[in-house]
Protein backbone atom coordinates (compact mmCIF):
# COMPACT_ATOMS: atom_id res chain seq x y z
CA UNK A 1 0.00 0.00 0.00
CA UNK A 2 1.14 3.62 -0.42
CA UNK A 3 2.46 5.28 2.18
CA UNK A 4 0.43 7.96 2.61
CA UNK A 5 1.68 11.32 4.88
CA UNK A 6 -0.24 12.55 7.80
CA UNK A 7 -1.17 16.26 7.38
CA UNK A 8 -3.40 18.07 9.67
CA UNK A 9 -5.36 20.80 8.58
CA UNK A 10 -3.77 23.21 9.98
CA UNK A 11 -0.24 21.78 8.43
CA UNK A 12 2.36 24.77 8.01
CA UNK A 13 0.37 27.80 9.18
CA UNK A 14 1.77 27.46 12.98
CA UNK A 15 3.93 28.85 15.11
CA UNK A 16 1.94 32.51 15.55
CA UNK A 17 3.79 34.51 17.71
CA UNK A 18 1.67 38.58 18.47
CA UNK A 19 2.74 40.49 21.69
CA UNK A 20 3.48 38.19 24.26
CA UNK A 21 0.43 35.00 23.02
CA UNK A 22 2.33 31.93 21.03
CA UNK A 23 0.24 29.83 19.31
CA UNK A 24 1.89 26.44 18.17
CA UNK A 25 0.13 23.29 16.76
CA UNK A 26 0.27 20.05 19.08
CA UNK A 27 0.89 17.21 17.85
CA UNK A 28 -0.65 14.84 20.80
CA UNK A 29 -0.48 11.17 19.23
CA UNK A 30 -3.55 8.86 19.04
CA UNK A 31 -7.00 10.30 20.35
CA UNK A 32 -9.68 7.85 21.17
CA UNK A 33 -12.95 8.42 22.51
CA UNK A 34 -14.29 6.67 25.58
CA UNK A 35 -17.83 5.95 25.76
CA UNK A 36 -18.49 3.71 29.03
CA UNK A 37 -21.05 1.01 28.96
CA UNK A 38 -24.03 1.93 31.28
CA UNK A 39 -22.89 1.06 35.19
CA UNK A 40 -19.28 0.66 33.67
CA UNK A 41 -17.44 3.63 34.26
CA UNK A 42 -15.44 2.72 37.53
CA UNK A 43 -14.42 -0.61 35.56
CA UNK A 44 -13.31 1.56 32.59
CA UNK A 45 -11.57 4.01 35.23
CA UNK A 46 -9.47 0.74 36.56
CA UNK A 47 -8.61 -0.50 33.25
CA UNK A 48 -7.24 2.67 32.13
CA UNK A 49 -5.18 3.03 35.48
CA UNK A 50 -3.84 -0.58 34.80
CA UNK A 51 -3.17 0.03 31.32
CA UNK A 52 -2.42 3.54 30.31
CA UNK A 53 -1.88 4.73 34.71
CA UNK A 54 -4.67 7.56 34.52
CA UNK A 55 -7.83 6.90 36.33
CA UNK A 56 -10.98 8.27 34.22
CA UNK A 57 -11.30 11.99 35.08
CA UNK A 58 -14.33 13.70 36.80
CA UNK A 59 -16.52 16.25 35.37
CA UNK A 60 -14.58 19.09 33.83
CA UNK A 61 -10.83 17.53 34.62
CA UNK A 62 -8.02 15.64 33.23
CA UNK A 63 -6.05 13.03 34.68
CA UNK A 64 -2.48 12.06 33.34
CA UNK A 65 0.09 14.00 32.03
CA UNK A 66 1.96 15.51 28.59
CA UNK A 67 2.15 12.23 26.88
CA UNK A 68 -0.77 9.81 28.45
CA UNK A 69 -3.62 12.69 29.05
CA UNK A 70 -7.47 11.68 29.87
CA UNK A 71 -9.89 14.14 29.23
CA UNK A 72 -13.08 14.80 30.13
CA UNK A 73 -15.43 15.32 26.82
CA UNK A 74 -18.61 15.58 27.38
CA UNK A 75 -21.58 13.62 29.38
CA UNK A 76 -20.07 10.08 29.41
CA UNK A 77 -17.19 10.39 28.11
CA UNK A 78 -13.76 10.75 27.85
CA UNK A 79 -10.66 11.42 25.64
CA UNK A 80 -7.79 9.62 25.73
CA UNK A 81 -4.78 11.62 24.54
CA UNK A 82 -1.09 10.19 23.15
CA UNK A 83 -1.05 6.34 23.57
CA UNK A 84 -2.61 4.14 21.28
CA UNK A 85 -6.05 2.41 23.66
CA UNK A 86 -4.95 -0.47 25.57
CA UNK A 87 -7.75 -3.53 23.55
CA UNK A 88 -8.76 -4.30 27.20
CA UNK A 89 -10.73 -0.74 27.37
CA UNK A 90 -12.90 -2.42 25.03
CA UNK A 91 -14.30 -4.40 27.19
CA UNK A 92 -16.03 -1.63 29.39
CA UNK A 93 -16.59 1.37 27.17
CA UNK A 94 -17.11 2.21 23.29
CA UNK A 95 -13.98 3.40 21.54
CA UNK A 96 -13.67 5.44 18.43
CA UNK A 97 -10.71 6.52 16.83
CA UNK A 98 -10.25 10.54 16.29
CA UNK A 99 -6.91 11.20 15.70
CA UNK A 100 -7.96 13.00 12.60
CA UNK A 101 -11.32 14.53 13.29
CA UNK A 102 -9.48 17.09 15.35
CA UNK A 103 -7.94 20.02 15.33
CA UNK A 104 -5.49 20.95 18.52
CA UNK A 105 -3.22 23.87 19.15
CA UNK A 106 -2.09 25.59 22.06
CA UNK A 107 -2.27 29.39 23.27
CA UNK A 108 0.70 30.30 25.67
CA UNK A 109 1.64 33.85 27.13
CA UNK A 110 0.49 36.22 30.20
CA UNK A 111 -1.84 37.06 28.39
CA UNK A 112 -3.18 34.11 27.16
CA UNK A 113 -6.62 33.71 28.98
CA UNK A 114 -7.34 37.05 28.17
CA UNK A 115 -6.99 36.11 24.14
CA UNK A 116 -9.75 33.81 25.28
CA UNK A 117 -11.67 35.50 27.16
CA UNK A 118 -12.84 37.32 24.11
CA UNK A 119 -13.74 33.91 22.16
CA UNK A 120 -15.82 32.18 24.69
CA UNK A 121 -18.22 32.44 27.52
CA UNK A 122 -16.41 30.01 30.00
CA UNK A 123 -15.39 31.23 33.69
CA UNK A 124 -11.30 31.45 32.95
CA UNK A 125 -10.04 32.75 36.26
CA UNK A 126 -7.48 31.28 37.62
CA UNK A 127 -9.32 30.42 41.10
CA UNK A 128 -12.21 29.11 39.01
CA UNK A 129 -10.59 27.33 35.75
CA UNK A 130 -7.10 25.69 37.71
CA UNK A 131 -4.99 23.70 35.55
CA UNK A 132 -5.89 20.30 35.04
CA UNK A 133 -9.48 21.66 34.96
CA UNK A 134 -11.23 21.38 31.54
CA UNK A 135 -14.29 22.66 29.76
CA UNK A 136 -16.68 21.32 26.77
CA UNK A 137 -17.71 25.13 25.65
CA UNK A 138 -18.42 27.34 22.67
CA UNK A 139 -15.75 29.38 21.01
CA UNK A 140 -17.01 31.60 18.41
CA UNK A 141 -19.49 29.31 17.97
CA UNK A 142 -17.62 26.36 17.31
CA UNK A 143 -17.67 23.15 19.59
CA UNK A 144 -14.67 23.40 21.63
CA UNK A 145 -12.90 21.61 24.57
CA UNK A 146 -10.46 23.94 26.09
CA UNK A 147 -8.34 22.72 29.42
CA UNK A 148 -5.88 24.40 30.67
CA UNK A 149 -2.43 22.14 30.69
CA UNK A 150 -0.11 24.82 32.54
CA UNK A 151 -0.55 28.03 34.63
CA UNK A 152 -0.44 30.15 30.90
CA UNK A 153 -0.99 27.02 28.42
CA UNK A 154 -4.29 26.50 27.18
CA UNK A 155 -5.20 23.50 24.92
CA UNK A 156 -7.90 24.25 22.56
CA UNK A 157 -9.69 21.34 20.36
CA UNK A 158 -11.98 21.71 17.58
CA UNK A 159 -13.52 20.18 14.85
CA UNK A 160 -10.95 19.59 11.70
CA UNK A 161 -13.02 21.39 9.64
CA UNK A 162 -12.87 23.74 11.66
CA UNK A 163 -8.75 24.46 12.15
CA UNK A 164 -8.50 27.46 9.99
CA UNK A 165 -11.31 29.08 11.10
CA UNK A 166 -9.86 28.61 14.69
CA UNK A 167 -6.81 30.28 14.03
CA UNK A 168 -7.88 33.00 12.03
CA UNK A 169 -10.34 34.30 15.06
CA UNK A 170 -7.44 32.76 17.78
CA UNK A 171 -5.58 35.29 15.74
CA UNK A 172 -7.68 38.77 15.60
CA UNK A 173 -8.14 38.16 19.39
CA UNK A 174 -4.42 37.52 19.73
CA UNK A 175 -4.28 41.35 17.56
CA UNK A 176 -6.84 42.66 19.64
CA UNK A 177 -5.59 41.93 23.00
CA UNK A 178 -1.72 42.99 22.20
CA UNK A 179 -2.82 46.01 20.62
CA UNK A 180 -4.31 47.20 23.92
CA UNK A 181 -1.19 46.59 25.58
CA UNK A 182 -1.60 43.30 26.47
CA UNK A 183 -4.48 43.79 28.96
CA UNK B 1 -29.46 34.55 31.28
CA UNK B 2 -27.13 31.84 33.21
CA UNK B 3 -27.86 28.11 33.02
CA UNK B 4 -26.71 25.78 35.71
CA UNK B 5 -26.04 22.69 34.10
CA UNK B 6 -25.97 19.48 36.56
CA UNK B 7 -22.62 18.21 35.00
CA UNK B 8 -20.47 21.57 33.53
CA UNK B 9 -21.94 24.13 36.10
CA UNK B 10 -23.06 27.48 35.39
CA UNK B 11 -23.09 28.44 31.91
CA UNK B 12 -23.79 31.02 29.20
CA UNK B 13 -27.52 30.86 27.76
CA UNK B 14 -24.99 30.72 24.23
CA UNK B 15 -24.08 27.02 24.94
CA UNK B 16 -27.75 25.41 24.77
CA UNK B 17 -29.91 24.81 21.97
CA UNK B 18 -33.67 26.12 23.32
CA UNK B 19 -35.89 22.85 22.61
CA UNK B 20 -39.51 24.00 23.74
CA UNK B 21 -41.39 22.92 27.13
CA UNK B 22 -40.64 20.14 28.57
CA UNK B 23 -43.21 17.89 27.70
CA UNK B 24 -41.66 15.16 26.00
CA UNK B 25 -41.09 12.85 28.75
CA UNK B 26 -45.42 13.24 29.37
CA UNK B 27 -46.24 11.39 26.51
CA UNK B 28 -49.71 10.10 26.34
CA UNK B 29 -50.72 6.71 26.57
CA UNK B 30 -51.42 4.76 23.68
CA UNK B 31 -55.00 4.40 23.60
CA UNK B 32 -55.37 8.25 24.70
CA UNK B 33 -58.15 10.04 23.30
CA UNK B 34 -57.52 12.63 20.83
CA UNK B 35 -57.85 15.41 22.90
CA UNK B 36 -54.74 14.01 25.01
CA UNK B 37 -52.55 13.90 21.80
CA UNK B 38 -53.70 17.37 20.66
CA UNK B 39 -52.22 18.53 23.21
CA UNK B 40 -49.30 16.79 23.56
CA UNK B 41 -47.93 17.90 19.91
CA UNK B 42 -50.01 20.88 19.37
CA UNK B 43 -50.87 23.09 22.34
CA UNK B 44 -48.64 25.11 24.42
CA UNK B 45 -49.08 27.63 27.33
CA UNK B 46 -47.02 30.71 26.85
CA UNK B 47 -47.50 31.70 30.73
CA UNK B 48 -46.00 35.18 32.02
CA UNK B 49 -44.43 33.16 34.85
CA UNK B 50 -42.94 30.26 35.70
CA UNK B 51 -42.57 27.47 32.97
CA UNK B 52 -40.34 24.47 32.59
CA UNK B 53 -38.47 24.03 29.32
CA UNK B 54 -36.16 21.45 27.83
CA UNK B 55 -32.95 22.69 26.93
CA UNK B 56 -30.15 20.79 25.14
CA UNK B 57 -26.19 21.75 26.39
CA UNK B 58 -25.33 21.79 22.24
CA UNK B 59 -21.93 23.19 22.54
CA UNK B 60 -20.98 21.58 26.15
CA UNK B 61 -21.63 18.20 27.60
CA UNK B 62 -24.50 17.40 25.14
CA UNK B 63 -26.95 17.10 28.27
CA UNK B 64 -30.78 17.42 27.64
CA UNK B 65 -31.64 19.48 30.78
CA UNK B 66 -35.46 20.67 32.56
CA UNK B 67 -35.26 24.25 33.28
CA UNK B 68 -37.64 25.72 35.28
CA UNK B 69 -37.82 29.67 34.88
CA UNK B 70 -39.51 32.69 35.22
CA UNK B 71 -40.11 34.38 32.02
CA UNK B 72 -41.29 37.46 33.53
CA UNK B 73 -38.02 37.97 35.62
CA UNK B 74 -35.70 36.12 33.91
CA UNK B 75 -34.90 34.00 37.11
CA UNK B 76 -33.90 30.38 36.79
CA UNK B 77 -35.33 28.34 39.31
CA UNK B 78 -34.41 24.96 38.87
CA UNK B 79 -32.12 22.77 36.44
CA UNK B 80 -32.15 19.24 36.43
CA UNK B 81 -31.04 16.03 33.81
CA UNK B 82 -34.25 15.12 31.75
CA UNK B 83 -32.93 11.26 32.38
CA UNK B 84 -32.90 12.37 36.48
CA UNK B 85 -36.54 13.67 35.50
CA UNK B 86 -37.68 10.62 33.62
CA UNK B 87 -36.46 8.50 36.71
CA UNK B 88 -38.24 10.05 38.99
CA UNK B 89 -41.77 10.35 36.83
CA UNK B 90 -41.17 6.37 36.71
CA UNK B 91 -40.96 6.22 40.47
CA UNK B 92 -44.10 8.09 40.78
Amino acid sequence: MVDLAIISAIDGLLPLTIGTTNLTEATVGAMTSLAPYRGQTESLSSALKSAHGMAAPANNRTTGKEGARAIWFGRDMFLLVGPDPDPALAEYAALSDQSDAWCVVRLTGEHAADVLARLTPVDLRTAVFKRGHTARTELKHMMASITRIGDQNYQIMVFRGFGKTLLHDLQLAMEGVAARGGA
Amino acid sequence: MRIDCPICGSRDRREFYYAGAAIALGRPAENSEPDAWDDYIHNRDNPCGVTRDLWYHETGCSAWVVVTRNTATHEILNCELASKVKEHAHED
